[in-house]
């Protein structure tokens, strides 16, 4: 294709991500940047139905008249990524000084509320993302050899976790997971111990959202290898059949080097899905136990009342690069395979 | 229902036939737009509101949803704001105050505020900046056929008395987890708050945005809530109060610490047992180590205007609002909330919120970076609860983000 034509095809979609990628994510950037400005402060009295109290309040107009000649703020530099609701950088050089032991460091590292989000979001991405994709071409596989009657109730039972919106199904989970709910009852029988819940402890926390997380991500994993496995060449299974390779042979030398592709493509979309893992941790009204980074993010802009930008920006632009960290071995690989093709 | 349909004839002739309903309404034809909570007093407010001036307005809608405080700034910011009324309690009076999206009342007061109580005008620097029409707190919930199974004597009053009482009804083998109390989110930097004003803490430095939350009255103040958590449902730090209040209506649970809100619910025919109902008995909030002070904090719910709208467009929200607030409409509602209008007549509901006022409870404070110190206290003291750091570390972790926060906020330099 001629360079001129491809510009011209590409263009509308260019500019739609310049327009609601690229250009957000340079504001998001910007205002990270940025701090409030000095609030300027009144004291006054207030009063109401309980009595009058000492109060403070902020001069509107004032902060208004500063606002308006710099309307972004304060220029704060990195500030806001360094300090200690980031990567705390003069916490983490105090605690490296002060304590003993690597153990306590790393108690104090995760004491920190960044460490501490990052820890549960690469402990959920690294445990959901593989199981995500053994599990779905496990079913992909078992859904393909069933008989032609059952095939189509199967698909459809198998794809309702990926239907139901992930809120609502987070919200069913957490009910059915409760003491007195369903699953909850049922392990307090398996077990035998009345007392014991899913929602009570940390390390059954995390185990409770990372099942979520595999169950609510198995549905797209499965209908993609599913797809893929209707391309399966015929003639090299048959080949491999009559030089007498086993079932687990021919699935392991035949069919997953054939869906390799679609391996790397899941893994790319679920390191990045599960990177910014959130909507459980809401639902399950987990954050005792568990934060990511999208949740810091949200609850810095909504907890606070009157949002935090900058440490949102600053959260944000954390985790887009966090989420490029974790893309690039497999984009390097997937450059590989494409420039080996060409050649 | 004879009221109901009394109300709405009264204003349908008053429609028809005179000039003085016109007048209660302000200018007519405006467009009124009120957002609030979605709960049954701010469903009767709302309502009454629009049965009264609905007619004389050109368009009246009532937006009631939950976490209103999530969105109501980004929501009055823009001029023309989107509602032209928000109904606001204490801390989202100052969210909205902080970007100054609120006008003062006074004005408006003079003309249509005559059926105002003085105590209802929330008045800050000398500007009425609200008008609150009911009250809320949290307070003690107890179960008198539990405690008396169990040997204990009254209804606690303190700290120490619940967890006695908590203890005596575990040892009898009544109920493992006797306590139930809201932990999830926002409700973990409440229930801070609440300790530590009954111990008689002050959370910043007087004059100041400086916190002052690490030192012996904050260590005791961890430690009596962790002396009441011992006995709480193993998943209290998930718990809010749809889910204590479950608990309480399923009788899973025999002393709580919940919000006054909840009672009119909690003590009605529905979603419970006569047992469970017959007995539940509500008690001011308990105090602390021999101190005064209940451990709850005092809230109001009330109504504000936009400054965003034009002033015909406040005019007339604030007259429907007004006019809303009335002793025909309390005869009504009586058991829907703790009213703070003429003609309420207190009934067992508002008995928990009445005693504790009257204990002395401080007001959950209208300070600018209040939510800040709020927030900064939710997300670190889980960890303490959990038992993963000891009160000290936790006090310090809370001071350590609240800095963090105000410096951003520009509170702080």
């Amino acid at each position: 294709m001629k360079h001129r034509t491809f510009f011209w095809f590409i263009l509308p979609t260019l500019s739609a991500m310049v327009l609601f990628i690229a250009l957000p994510i340079v504001s998001v950037a910007v205002q990270s940047l940025y701090i409030e400005h000095e609030q300027v402060l009144v004291v006054t009295e207030s009063c109401g139905p309980f009595g009058c109290d000492e109060t403070t309040t902020i001069d509107t107009e004032a902060t208004a008249a500063l606002r308006s000649e710099q309307p972004l703020g304060r220029f704060n530099g990195l500030g806001t990524y360094t300090n200690r609701a980031h990567l705390a950088f003069s916490e983490i050089g105090e605690a490296w000084r002060t304590t003993e032991s690597l153990g306590d460091f790393f108690n104090e590292l995760l004491n920190l509320p960044f460490y501490w989000a990052l820890a549960f979001t690469l402990t959920y991405t690294f445990v959901v993302t593989p199981f995500v994709i053994v599990l779905g071409l496990a079913i992909a596989v078992g859904v393909n050899n069933l008989p032609r009657l059952f095939k189509g109730p199967t698909i459809f039972i198998s794809l309702l976790p990926m239907i139901v919106t992930p809120l609502v199904g987070a919200l069913i989970l957490f009910w059915m997971v409760d003491a007195d709910g369903v699953i909850g009852a049922l392990l307090q029988r398996l077990f035998n111990d009345p007392s014991l819940s899913l929602k009570a402890t940390t390390s059954l926390n995390w185990v409770m959202l990372i099942v979520y997380g595999i169950w609510s991500s198995l549905p797209f994993s499965f209908i993609v290898f599913y797809a893929g496995l209707q391309t399966v060449p015929h003639d090299t299974m048959e080949a491999a059949m009559i030089d007498g390779a086993t079932k687990w042979q021919r699935m392991i030398h035949v069919v997953v080097p054939h869906l390799m592709p679609l391996v790397v493509f899941i893994t790319l979309i679920q390191l990045m899905d599960n990177f910014r893992v959130f909507e459980p941790i809401i639902s399950f009204q987990a954050e005792a136990h568990a934060r990511s980074l999208s949740w810091i993010i949200y609850n810095d802009l909504i907890a606070a009342g009157n949002p935090l930008y900058g440490s949102a920006g600053a959260t944000s632009l954390l985790t887009i690069i966090g989420v490029a960290f974790l893309l690039t071995p497999v984009l390097i690989r997937t450059w590989r395979d494409f420039n080996r093709k060409s050649v | 229902m004879l009221l109901k349909n009394a109300t709405i004839a009264g204003a349908l002739v008053g429609l028809m036939g005179s000039a003085a309903f016109a007048a209660e309404c302000g200018p007519e034809g405006q467009s009124i737009r009120v957002l609030g909570s979605d709960f049954p007093a701010i469903q009767a407010v709302t309502a009454t509101a629009e049965a009264n001036c609905g007619g004389a307005a050109n368009e009246f809608t009532i937006t009631l949803r939950d976490d209103t405080r999530d969105m109501m700034n980004q929501a009055q910011t823009p001029n023309p704001a989107q509602y032209t009324s928000v109904i606001v309690a204490n801390s989202t009076l100052t969210q909205q105050m902080n970007d100054g999206l609120v006008r003062p009342l006074d004005d408006l007061i003079e003309k249509y505020g005559a059926s105002l109580k003085p105590n209802q005008l929330i008045t800050v620097d000398g500007k009425v900046m609200a008008v609150a029409f009911m009250a809320n707190s949290q307070h003690l919930y107890a179960r008198s056929d539990i405690l008396e199974q169990a040997g204990v004597d009254g209804i606690p009053a303190t700290v120490e008395e619940v967890v006695a009482a908590a203890e005596k009804i575990r040892a009898a083998g009544i109920m493992e987890h006797p306590i139930v109390m809201n932990a999830s989110g926002w409700n973990m930097g409440e229930l801070f708050n609440l300790f530590y004003f009954a111990h008689g803490g002050e959370l910043f430095k007087p004059g100041t945005a400086d916190p002052n939350v690490n030192n012996e009255t904050g260590v005791a103040a961890l430690n009596s809530i962790k002396s009441l958590t011992e006995y709480a449902h193993p998943d209290y730090l998930s718990h809010a109060s749809n889910e204590t209040q479950g608990l309480w209506e399923a009788g899973q649970a025999a002393l709580g610490i919940m919000w006054g809100s909840r009672g009119g619910d909690i003590l009605d025919d529905q979603g419970s047992s006569p047992e469970v109902t017959g007995s539940t008995v509500l008690a001011s909030a308990p105090t602390v180590a021999g101190g005064s002070i209940p451990a709850a904090t005092l809230w109001w719910d009330g109504i504000t205007i936009a400054q965003n709208i034009s002033d015909e467009e406040a005019e007339a929200t604030f007259a429907a609002l007004a006019g809303a607030l009335t002793a025909d409409m309390v005869a009504e509602h009586n058991d829907d909330a703790i009213w703070l209008i003429e003609g309420f007549k207190p009934g067992p509901a508002a008995e928990g919120v009445a005693a504790t006022a009257q204990g002395g409870a401080k007001i959950y404070p209208m300070i600018p970076y209040i939510n800040l110190m709020h927030n900064a206290a939710s997300a670190e003291l889980a960890d303490f609860l959990k038992g993963d750091e000891t009160a000290e570390q936790t006090l310090a972790d809370i001071e350590a983000a609240y800095v963090t926060s105000a410096k951003e906020a520009g509170f702080l330099q």
